[in-house]
């Protein structure tokens, strides 16, 4: 275990019995044809499960997988063939199979030699990965969120909490003889709370997480916070009125309603559908896409985030990646590949699922920079609208720019306060236009607790996602009380 | 395809009950696909892949505990199954938990057709000349389909071997085929995207590439110059693959787990009229060919066809016999099994019963409302009902489509939305394991401008 965790390359060339002449020949065989660049992804994830619904820590699960990916990517294409069967032999048959991508070359390609190593950050060191703490600890933390949350109201009928751990080591062999190597430790604890007052059920769910200690939990009461606010969110929603129906002005609270970034301005500024001119976004840098209090931010560099990576799954090192700056759009999230196609640098972003998949331009952390306005100010300036303090999930439509994302739990401001709960209601908007609407921008940042996951064509990743409180004119919300 | 020997799956369950397992289950799964997929004529993507998986779920007495590992040689699987083992001794006793009584494990399994007897694994060259002439449909159509997100077909083929320790033994092959097509029109500012795609076991019975070519341009073309509507309350026409979509949310709120955990709207209905007369929703796990279809279900027990709702009533939960042991009923043969997961329930094939209307009368009754082609989002609260999804579609003036709407939302509660389904039409067709034809909600809460 300790070797692993020094020297994740050495891991996996041991463990699998290679040397770097045959990472040489099997990249030698990818670029057989003519081919711009090859590269080997290597994973080996444990990752183990405890969960406790109806009082009882009744369900647990471990996992280990393990497989190589190999891809070949000729201009704007890719040959990708992977298998979990991690011998020299499956390789060399994988790199056949991702090559058939590229034309046949005339020449010989120059010979490949494996052995820089690739300068990373250094994000999430941790003294023990949360998969060493004892079960029976994390047993009786889960058993102790069951009690927080029974105990906050009678009203409480069930509890749900889980504790998620991996731990993932990679290695990605390029092409141009680099290695970059990674321990990309993950773990989340989820409280869900079901309440029930005899004549209406609902539910409330709340949870944090990323590349942490599991002593992140135990800070803080974190693990307690989580559990009061799973049974606090469920206990308001059993009061909730009918959400209206129709355009008003929304203020978005701070921290997880950031997802709003996410779907309306992020998964639009990814290299490839820009690239293919498919996007809402494609052509338009340089353009006003927002009020000037609006700067968006992508960076995978903050420490011990969910969405932080030393380096992304092509071996790049991450970076911080301004995409909106007062209003002005500035960046694409790139990969290699359409880094490459567009003439634009790579930004780290090139992620994917696991060695089932090839990369693609995937968000990391993304967030709004913090305006002046204090959060009650925002409120105070309302007459009539809707205060959405926390979501489920989102998605966008990311050719005509349409995107949702779900409140969980919601207030109406009237007069300027903050009056009565109402039912979740999904929120829809368009990417290119819903950040020219917004008018204040508090001054109280928050980043998401650490539970995000995005999906992107079947593949999901872990994301972090922020905001300050925000006050958006005019975007429609989708209630019941027209 | 590489796959697992049932000697290997028998001795890990002997290694089992040499470490202390009182009972215990065996999975494995091996899977192999080719892809491959064009952009504007051109080559874009090959993928090639092979997995190999075992599962294992051990019990010491009423403990339990789910691991899986795709390391099966046997000195690493020897170690994993004894700490599998240790992690079920650690895991609290649960008087639910159990294999399934040994009584209700079938003897013999139907023939239901999963392998297509006549083609196997396509070759890159054939599955990139498919997606090629779907795409190049997709082009030709019309002049303002300028771009595309390409064109893509498949094929798998996967083996599924079950096994437990009081001598259920099983397994069944399956193939799949798919071809998607993803044009994009553009007309002054309207950039939309159309999407159509067929999948099949058979590979002779997939819709031709030709015509998801041209349906999937129809479908981006027919979007161009969208506009918002004001807010409203209107009856809402649904697709058939939207349609699928709410029968698939009606059969999540019957499954045993949302049940027993108090999360879904159904609790205590059994029985009772929660749709409308014209709603009967069948799951069938036995049609020949289908895409759901399975000789046996997660846990080894006989799979079967049944009405979950019956002109109206709903008729059965879905369980796996944890949640029926919880719910005091009996399993119905709907337990779904990840390789590395619990026991968990899911449908087969799962389909509305057609009803007496084509899909011209259904819009044709009126006058004013929304034909619902799209859904973004997940706005569904299963313990609550309330439901709130992003929309696009037709909108529907005097009977006839009359223009593309979008960045509209339609809201309103299940249980009112199924009591209010008003007419159902006589268009099914079976593209995944869900499917429905054209349904009409008499009435819900749209909202846009």
């Amino acid at each position: 275990m300790s070797n692993e965790l020094i020297s994740p390359d050495k891991f996996f060339l041991n463990r699998f019995g290679m040397n770097e002449n045959s990472l040489e020949r099997i990249l030698g065989t990818a670029l057989e044809r003519k081919a711009d660049y090859a590269d080997l992804y290597f994973e080996y994830r444990s990752a183990e499960g405890i969960a406790l619904e109806e009082s009882m820590v009744n369900h647990t699960s471990k996992s280990v997988s393990h497989g190589v990916g190999v891809r070949v990517c000729a201009q704007d294409r890719t040959g990708y063939a992977y298998s979990d069967e991690v011998t020299i032999d499956r390789m060399r048959l994988a790199a056949e199979a991702a090559r058939a991508i590229a034309d046949q070359r005339a020449a010989a390609p120059g010979a490949i030699q494996v052995g820089g190593r690739v300068a990373s950050h250094n994000l999430y060191e941790l003294e023990t990965t949360p998969l060493e703490i004892p079960l029976e600890d994390r047993a009786k933390l889960l058993a102790e969120i069951d009690r927080v949350a029974r105990a906050y109201d009678p009203r409480v009928k069930n509890v749900m909490a889980s504790i998620a751990a991996e731990r993932k080591l990679v290695m990605v062999v390029t092409s141009e003889g680099k290695i970059a190597a990674d321990i990309q430790p993950l773990c989340r604890l989820n409280v869900s709370v079901i309440a029930d007052d005899g004549k209406i059920r609902q539910i409330g769910s709340y949870g944090g997480g990323g590349r942490v200690e599991y002593r992140h939990f135990l800070e803080e009461e974190r693990w307690k916070q989580y559990a009061l606010e799973a049974a606090r969110q469920a206990i308001t929603n059993l009061d909730a009125d009918d959400a209206p129906a129709g355009e008003m002005i929304v203020v978005l609270g701070p921290g997880w309603p950031g997802i709003l970034l996410h779907e309306a301005i992020g998964h639009g500024l990814e290299g490839d559908f820009n690239r293919k001119g498919v996007s809402a976004f494609s052509n338009r840098i340089g353009q006003k896409v927002a009020s000037e209090l609006c700067t968006v931010i992508d960076d995978g560099t903050i420490k011990n985030r969910r969405g932080s990576l030393n380096v992304d799954d092509e071996g790049t090192p991450t970076s911080r990646t301004v995409l909106i700056e007062k209003g002005i759009l500035r960046g694409y999230l790139q990969d290699r590949m359409n880094a490459r196609l567009m003439k634009m640098a790579p930004t780290g972003n090139g992620r994917r699922e696991s060695f089932a998949h090839s990369p693609m331009p995937r968000m990391t952390n993304t967030f709004m920079l913090a305006g002046e306005s204090a959060p009650e100010d925002i409120i105070k300036s309302v007459d009539h609208g809707l205060y959405a303090v926390n979501f489920g999930g989102g998605q966008v439509d990311i050719t005509n720019g349409k995107f949702v994302f779900s409140a969980s739990e919601a207030y109406l401001i009237e007069g300027g306060r903050v009056t009565r709960p109402v039912k979740g209601a999904t929120l829809i908007g368009n990417g290119p236009d819903v950040l020219t609407r917004v008018t204040m921008v508090g001054n109280d940042l928050a980043l998401d607790a650490g539970v995000g996951t995005c999906g992107k064509d079947g593949q999901s990743v872990p994301v972090g996602v922020g905001l300050p409180t925000i006050r958006v004119d005019g975007i429609t919300v989708g209630g019941t009380r027209g | 395809m590489a796959t697992v020997d049932l000697k290997l799956a028998e001795w890990a369950l002997g290694e089992a009950a040499k470490h202390g397992a009182t009972a215990a289950e065996v999975l494995c799964i091996s899977a192999e696909s080719l892809g491959a997929g064009v952009r504007l004529g051109e080559v874009e993507k090959l993928k090639h892949s092979r997995e190999r998986r075992l599962g294992l779920r051990v019990f010491t007495g009423q403990s339990s505990a789910t691991a899986s590992t795709a390391e099966l040689e046997r000195d690493s699987l020897a170690d994993f199954i004894a700490n599998t083992v240790t992690l079920a001794r650690l895991t609290s006793p649960d008087p639910w938990s159990g294999l399934p009584d040994p009584a209700l494990h079938p003897k013999s399994f139907p023939e239901l057709g999963l392998v297509d007897p006549e083609q196997g694994m396509v070759s890159a060259d054939e599955a990139l000349t498919i997606a090629r002439t779907a795409e190049r449909a997709a082009l030709g159509r019309d002049p303002r389909i300028k771009n595309s997100e390409g064109a893509e077909f498949s094929s798998g083929r996967y083996q599924v071997m079950f096994l437990n320790s009081q001598g259920f033994s099983g397994e069944y092959a399956g193939t799949s085929f798919s071809l998607v097509a993803a044009p994009i029109a553009q007309d002054g500012d309207s950039m939309q995207q159309g999407f159509w795609h067929t999948s099949n076991r058979r590979f002779s019975r997939l819709e031709d590439a030709e015509s998801v070519g041209k349906t999937a341009a129809d479908r981006a073309l027919r979007r161009l110059g969208a506009r918002k509507i004001k807010t409203r309350h209107a009856p809402v026409v649904f697709d058939p693959d939207m349609a699928a979509g709410l029968i698939r949310t009606i059969a999540g709120a019957a499954s045993g787990p949302s049940l027993y955990k108090g999360a879904s709207f159904l609790i205590n209905k059994l029985g009772e009229r929660i749709a409308s007369p014209t709603v009967t929703v069948i799951d069938d796990a036995l049609m020949p060919g289908g895409l759901g279809s399975k000789p046996f279900d997660g846990e080894g027990l006989a799979t079967n066809s049944k009405k979950l709702v019956d002109g109206g009533t709903l008729a059965t939960y879905l369980l796996d016999c944890y949640s029926a042991r919880k719910l005091k009923l009996a399993p119905t043969g709907n337990a779904s099994r990840g390789v590395g997961e619990a026991p968990s329930v899911s449908t087969t094939n799962l389909h509305l019963e057609i009803g007496k209307y084509t899909p011209e009368q259904i819009i044709g009754s009126v006058k004013e409302g929304l034909y619902l082609t799209e859904i973004i989002g997940m706005g569904v609260n299963l313990v609550t009902g309330d439901y709130s999804r992003g929309a696009g579609g037709i909108w529907i003036e005097n009977g006839e489509l009359a223009y593309p709407v979008q960045e509209i939302t339609i809201a309103g509660n299940l249980k009112e939305m199924l009591q209010a389904v008003e007419m159902v039409g006589n268009d099914l067709r079976w593209r995944s394991s869900t499917a429905s034809p054209t349904l009409k909600i008499s009435e819900m809460t749209i909202a846009g401008a």
